[in-house]
């Protein structure tokens, strides 16, 4: 039998006790693809992927991970590999004894303390390969939990915030592991509350709330379910900036003038559809008044989760409150 | 996007027990809190017996620990006496009590799950990684403490708990003997020690449960208990390598004690089993549960002391404490009569053997007004033998400290030629007195005796 989705849950649904986690979900993520997993906390995303990963079964609905029906705890084919809630890895090894104690694990002999320090290139800690890891920061351990699930050479990849921690050359490399993998053909799960991470390296999302798919598509999709947007604004002129905003038509003025933050004091924010944006520069440039910045305060996907989500202004998606 | 054709992968199946086992070994041989307990288990021993064989004073409420500088196989087995109070329950609290417990303090279940896939495995690969290491630290303390003496003192012969004369063959199997003789109990508390690590988590009472038990367990060792409840708590295992060291060998309580060991070892381990398979490792703040420990893991402990209790009671007859008149007497008269015979050698009297001596005892605990039996401080023993040729009945007199678990303490109150000065003048220089003070010890299940 032969299929081309890699993942395919119909009316998944978990509970814990009295706590609903997970009620109806229905994905379909196809084979080699980046898929992002979003949503506030407690919407289920932990339980999803600890079903992905076989550490716990559904209570209802049917689960398929790689073409094989999943009925039983640790029942998801081998070649399904990740972490959820931290890399787990062991303090008192090293990175090069972590990783090959885990390999020994898998059995493969040949080209094993190779095929280890490859690895640990790949995810850039060679030359901390014989560092304990009780010393390394967070990045590290994320940089080395997915060295340690790519020892597994999965076909489903189910990482949880592997971002976390990371610095920007770190992320970078993470992106280019993440991007070989789908592009070699295995897919993978991605979950992440930074929809910076998710907006560069997903193909599609699947935005959840409350235990439910609130979305589930590509990602220029999700975008386009933001509305209006709120844009700051800078201008060479604040004062006619201003005026000019307040004369444009369906645009509404939401702050101005130090209602972001010290640095932007002379910044505007915006409301309104792209043709009220277009409408304004146009009348900012024929008024004689230069644009230094025009975007969105808050990304598109992050604006279209908090639409989704039914989350408050100004709240991102982790729970803090946006700056 | 290209579609990509997937092939259904084959079945899962679990890493293989042998690649699980090595893991677990790794990870443990990995903590230097267990690097320096075996350094230790290697040092400690070898340097005690060596320094304290040395001194001129010697711990004698130890048994053996006054024959420390006499002997080099008396430091093996006071060694054996501290590690069976108090040392082997701490040791599996160091190894068994926290082979599961590390899992949620690294935060590392789920990822040894998706390795190992199965939880069974995961089960037996820790369990038998913790015994193999807390026998390899056990194994550690025999050798060390053994060596220690023997290098620092000399391989000399050593009374046995009955006064006879024990020589470096038998010395050698006997003492071999003893130490093995505590691994059963230490599996037990190994056991005791998963299920605290697997029911409790990383609460510091999961990680200390072994202990916990055994000072419960030895605190209700020095009360006056039946002996049927007596010999069936596995701690008492840890003593009963006593039987050991007499001829013939009090054995019951010895088979009773692996027995009740093994027993103990199969219904913890099981326990922990039950408990671990039936955890959900998707709660992050699983940190055990002690009403689950109570329910699922004390009780049914509780209910094995019960059945064991009964069936001990039944099987042997046993009743009271075990320590009797008539009992005590057999035992003082044997293990003065091999004693005499040892101080009439080293005397270079006339050679007198154990039967011809005809030697008898009489024991009193406290005056008429107290009962003779159980233990206590105040037995008083007046022993009675014959020379040959000799028309006159020599006498000696003994206070006697017993206690609850069968083993005494024989103080010699006179007269002074025979048992009432530490020291014997013998031709080739002072030796010490061997009738002075001895320890032997009373067979708890004795039943013959009792009813002589």
């Amino acid at each position: 039998m032969q299929s081309t989705a890699a993942i395919r849950a119909r009316g998944v649904s978990k509970t814990f006790g009295d706590v609903v986690a997970l009620d109806g979900v229905d994905l379909d993520v196809p084979a080699g693809q980046i898929h992002g997993l979003v949503g506030p906390n407690g919407a289920g995303k932990t339980t999803l992927l600890g079903l992905l990963l076989g550490l716990a079964v559904a209570d209802g609905g049917t689960l398929e991970i790689l073409g094989m029906p999943v009925g039983r705890v640790l029942g998801v084919p081998g070649s399904v590999a990740g972490f959820v809630e931290g890399p787990g890895l062991y303090p008192t090894l090293t990175a090069r004894q972590n990783l090959a104690a885990l390999a020994s694990l898998r059995g493969t002999t040949s080209g094993r303390a190779a095929h280890v320090d490859e690895l640990l290139d790949r995810v850039g800690l060679r030359e901390v390969a014989g560092e304990p890891v009780r010393g390394f920061s967070l990045g590290m351990r994320q940089r080395l939990g997915l060295a340690a699930a790519l020892l597994w050479e999965p076909r489903l990849l189910v990482l949880d915030e592997p971002a976390n921690g990371l610095d920007p050359a770190g992320k970078r490399q993470v992106h280019r592991v993440l991007t070989d993998l789908a592009e070699a053909g295995a897919t993978v799960i991605l979950s992440s509350h930074r929809m910076d991470d998710l907006a560069a390296l997903c193909d599609e999302v699947t935005l959840l709330a409350t235990g439910r798919v609130v979305f589930s598509g590509p990602v220029r999709k999700l975008a386009a379910e933001s509305g209006d947007l709120d844009h700051r604004l800078v201008t060479s002129d604040p004062e006619g900036a201003r005026e000019v905003a307040d004369g444009t038509p369906s645009l509404s003025r939401v702050a101005g003038g130090g209602s972001l933050s010290r640095a932007d004091d002379d910044a505007l924010v915006v409301r309104g559809p792209q043709t009220a944006l277009d409408e304004l520069v146009v009348r900012l440039v024929a008024a004689g008044i230069a644009i230094r910045e025009l975007g969105p305060v808050v990304p598109l996907l992050e604006s279209a989760f908090l639409a989704l989500t039914g989350a408050d202004d100004g709240v991102t998606p982790d729970g803090e409150s946006a700056r | 996007m290209t579609a990509i054709q997937l092939e259904v992968p084959p079945p899962v199946r679990p890493v293989a027990l042998r690649r699980s086992y090595r893991f677990e070994l790794v990870k443990l041989a990995s903590q230097w809190r267990l690097r320096l307990v075996l350094l230790a288990c290697l040092v400690a021993p070898a340097v005690y017996t060596a320094v304290i064989s040395r001194q001129s004073s010697l711990p004698a409420d130890a048994l053996y620990g006054r024959w420390m500088n006499q002997s080099g196989w008396a430091g093996s087995l006071v060694v054996l006496v501290f590690v069976g109070t108090i040392v082997l329950p701490l040791l599996t609290c160091l190894v068994a009590g926290d082979v599961f417990a590390v899992e949620d303090r690294t935060g590392t279940w789920r990822q040894l799950l998706v390795a190992v896939r199965s939880p069974r495995r995961i089960f037996l690969s820790k369990a038998l990684a913790a015994l193999t290491v807390t026998l390899a630290l056990l194994a550690a303390l025999a050798v060390s403490s053994t060596a220690g003496g023997l290098v620092s003192i000399g391989s000399h012969p050593l009374p046995g708990l009955d006064g006879h004369v024990m020589g470096t063959g038998e010395l050698t199997v006997k003492v071999l003997l003893a130490w093995a003789s505590v691994v059963p109990p230490t599996l037990a508390f190994s056991a005791i020690g998963l299920l605290g690590s697997v029911a409790l988590g990383r609460s510091p009472l999961g990680l200390l449960m072994p202990v916990v038990l055994a000072l419960l367990l030895e605190g209700v060792q020095l009360m006056p208990v039946p002996v049927a409840l007596r010999v069936v708590l596995p701690v008492h295992a840890f003593t009963t390598y006593r039987g050991l060291l007499t001829t013939p060998g009090q054995l019951g309580p010895l088979w009773i004690g692996l027995a009740v060991s093994l027993a103990w070892t199969a219904l913890a381990t099981l326990l922990a089993y039950r408990l671990f398979v039936r955890r959900d490792f998707t709660n992050l703040a699983h940190d055990g549960s002690g009403h689950r420990f109570v329910v699922a893991g004390l009780a049914p402990l509780v209910g094995l002391v019960a059945v064991t209790t009964v069936g001990v009671g039944v099987g042997t007859g046993a009743t009271g404490t075990g320590i009797e008149r008539p009992e005590l007497e057999a035992a003082l008269a044997t293990s003065f009569a091999h004693l005499y015979v040892l101080q009439t050698d080293e005397l270079h009297r006339p050679a007198v053997t154990e039967e011809q001596l005809h030697t008898r005892a009489r024991c009193d605990k406290g005056g008429d007004l107290v009962d003779d039996t159980g233990p206590g401080a105040d037995w008083r023993c007046v022993v009675t033998w014959t020379l040959p040729g000799a028309t006159a009945t020599g006498t000696a007199i003994y206070q006697l400290e017993v206690a609850a678990d069968g083993r005494y303490v024989a103080d010699g109150d006179g007269p002074k030629e025979v048992n009432g000065f530490f020291r014997i003048n013998t031709p080739t220089g002072d030796a010490p007195n061997p009738l002075w003070q001895f320890d032997g010890v009373v067979d708890l299940l004795d039943n013959e005796t009792k009813g002589s």
